[in-house]
C-alpha cells in the first residue's frame, strides 16, 4: 500500500526488557511486563517473588530487564517493595517507583497478608498481579485465581475446579487505597496509559494484568492476545479503574458482549464442559458484569 | 533499542571473581532463542500498512523498528506466529524453517 505513509506508534518507544528472556512461546506474562515497564519508564525497581517472572529474568548473573530487580520469597512481594521503597525514602529518592510484580499465586493466595499490610499502611508502591490463572512456573497446580470449571494438574478433569474465582479486586477496594485498576495485553495502550496514571499517584496502587498462558491453558500460543480481547469482550475481565475506593470507572463499555463459550472453547483446559455447565458459567460471568456496571454507575 | 548492550555469557573462573552480593552483571542477549522456533514469519513488505501492531504485540521484543518498516530479528523470534494472527493486512507467513 502507501509506502509514504508514516509509521505512528501508539505507545513508547524505548525498550526495557531485552530479547532473550527464557518465557515460553507466546508469553502472556512477559508481554505484561514489556507494556508495563514502556509506561513506568527507567526510574524503577521491580522486586519479583517466586513466580514465573523469577525464571523468564534468567539466570545470576544475567538479567534480561534495564532496570534493577529484587527477587524475593514468595509471600514477601509487597513487604519487600515496602522496604525498598523505605530505603530510597532515607536516602531522599523520591522519584523512583517501587513496582512489585507477582504471579496470581503469590497475590491471592500466598503474598496476600503482606499485600494486605503494605495497602493498609498505604506504603508507596505499585503492586502488580499478573493473571495467568494458575502456578504455571511449578506446572499448572490450582490456586485461587484459577477460573470454575478449569482443568489444572491438581484439578484433574474428573474433579475440574467447582469454586469460583477470587475477588481481588473487591478485597484491594474494601482497603480503599488510592489507586486500582485491571490491564489486559490485548489493549496496550490502556495499559500503558494505567501505569503511566500509576506512577503519577501516591500510595499504594494496584494493578491487575490478566495475561494468557499458552503452555497452562492449552491454547495456541499465536492466540494469547485473541484469548485476552475476547476475555474482555465477553466480560469475563472488565476493564476498569477505582480511584480512592470509591470512584470506579469502566474503561472499555462493551456494547455486545460475546457468549462465553467463545472463550473457553480455544482453550484446552475447559475442553470437557458440557453445555450446561457453560451456561453456568455464563450466568456467573453475566452477574458480574451486572454487578461492576451497578458499581460504575451504568 | 535502548542502548548497545553485549551479548555475552558471563561465566567466573574462580569463587574469587564472584561478586559479593549477587547482582546482574550483563543481559540475556546471549541466549539466542532463535533456535527454539519451528515456523519462522516472513512479512510481505508490499502490503505491510505500517500500523506497528507486529511490534506492539512481540512478547520477545525482537521485532525492531528500522527506517519506519516492521523488521524481525530472527536471532530471537520464537516463532510463536502472534504478530501473524494479529496483523489486520495479513502479510506476515508463518513460514517452515529450514533445516
Amino acid at each position: 500500500m502507501s509506502k509514504e505513509r508514516k509509521m505512528t506508534l501508539t505507545i513508547p518507544r524505548e525498550e526495557y526488557m531485552s530479547p532473550g528472556h527464557l518465557a515460553c512461546q507466546g508469553c502472556g506474562a512477559s508481554l505484561a511486563m514489556r507494556l508495563a515497564l514502556k509506561g513506568l519508564g527507567q526510574k524503577t525497581i521491580v522486586c519479583i517473588p517466586a513466580c514465573c517472572w523469577a525464571v523468564i529474568d534468567g539466570p545470576f548473573p544475567h538479567s534480561s530487564l534495564d532496570i534493577p530487580i529484587y527477587h524475593c520469597a514468595f509471600e514477601t512481594a509487597a513487604s519487600s517493595a515496602s522496604g525498598v521503597r523505605a530505603g530510597l525514602d532515607m536516602v531522599g529518592d523520591t522519584e523512583t517507583t517501587v513496582l512489585a510484580w507477582a504471579g496470581d499465586g503469590g497475590t491471592f493466595d500466598i503474598g496476600l497478608q503482606a499485600l494486605s499490610g503494605a495497602a493498609e499502611r498505604n506504603d508507596d508502591i505499585i503492586y502488580t498481579c499478573y493473571d495467568n490463572e494458575a502456578y504455571m512456573n511449578t506446572g499448572i497446580q490450582r490456586s485461587s485465581a484459577t477460573p470454575i470449571g478449569a482443568w489444572t494438574t491438581t484439578t484433574p478433569v474428573k474433579h475440574y475446579k467447582k469454586e469460583r474465582k477470587k475477588d481481588i479486586i473487591g478485597i484491594m477496594a474494601a482497603h480503599g487505597i488510592p489507586y486500582i485498576a485491571t490491564a489486559s495485553v490485548a489493549y496496550p495502550e490502556d495499559m500503558v496509559k494505567k501505569f503511566k496514571k500509576a506512577r503519577e499517584i501516591k500510595g499504594t496502587r494496584f494493578i491487575h494484568v490478566f495475561a494468557p498462558c499458552p503452555a497452562g491453558w492449552k491454547s495456541r500460543p499465536e492466540d494469547t492476545v485473541k484469548l485476552a480481547r475476547l476475555a474482555v469482550q465477553t466480560g469475563y475481565f472488565p476493564l476498569y479503574e477505582i480511584e480512592d475506593g470509591e470512584k470506579w470507572t469502566l474503561n472499555l463499555k462493551v456494547k455486545e458482549r460475546k457468549p462465553i463459550a467463545e472463550y473457553l472453547k480455544l482453550q484446552g483446559r475447559f475442553r470437557h464442559l458440557k453445555e450446561e455447565e457453560i451456561a453456568l458459567i455464563q450466568q456467573e460471568v453475566d452477574a458480574r458484569w451486572a454487578r461492576i456496571l451497578k458499581h460504575c454507575g451504568l | 533499542m535502548s542502548k548497545k548492550k553485549e551479548a555475552k555469557k558471563i561465566v567466573f573462573e574462580s569463587e574469587k571473581e564472584m561478586p559479593a552480593v549477587p547482582m546482574s552483571l550483563g543481559s540475556m542477549l546471549y541466549n539466542k532463542t532463535g533456535a527454539w522456533r519451528n515456523i519462522k514469519p516472513v512479512i510481505d513488505l508490499s502490503r505491510c500498512i505500517k500500523c506497528g501492531i507486529c511490534w506492539k504485540f512481540c512478547p520477545d521484543a525482537s521485532i525492531d523498528i528500522v527506517d519506519d518498516w516492521p523488521q524481525i530479528n530472527y536471532v530471537y523470534c520464537k516463532g510463536c506466529g502472534l504478530c501473524a494472527e494479529e496483523c489486520p493486512q495479513k502479510c506476515i507467513a508463518m513460514v517452515e524453517e529450514e533445516k
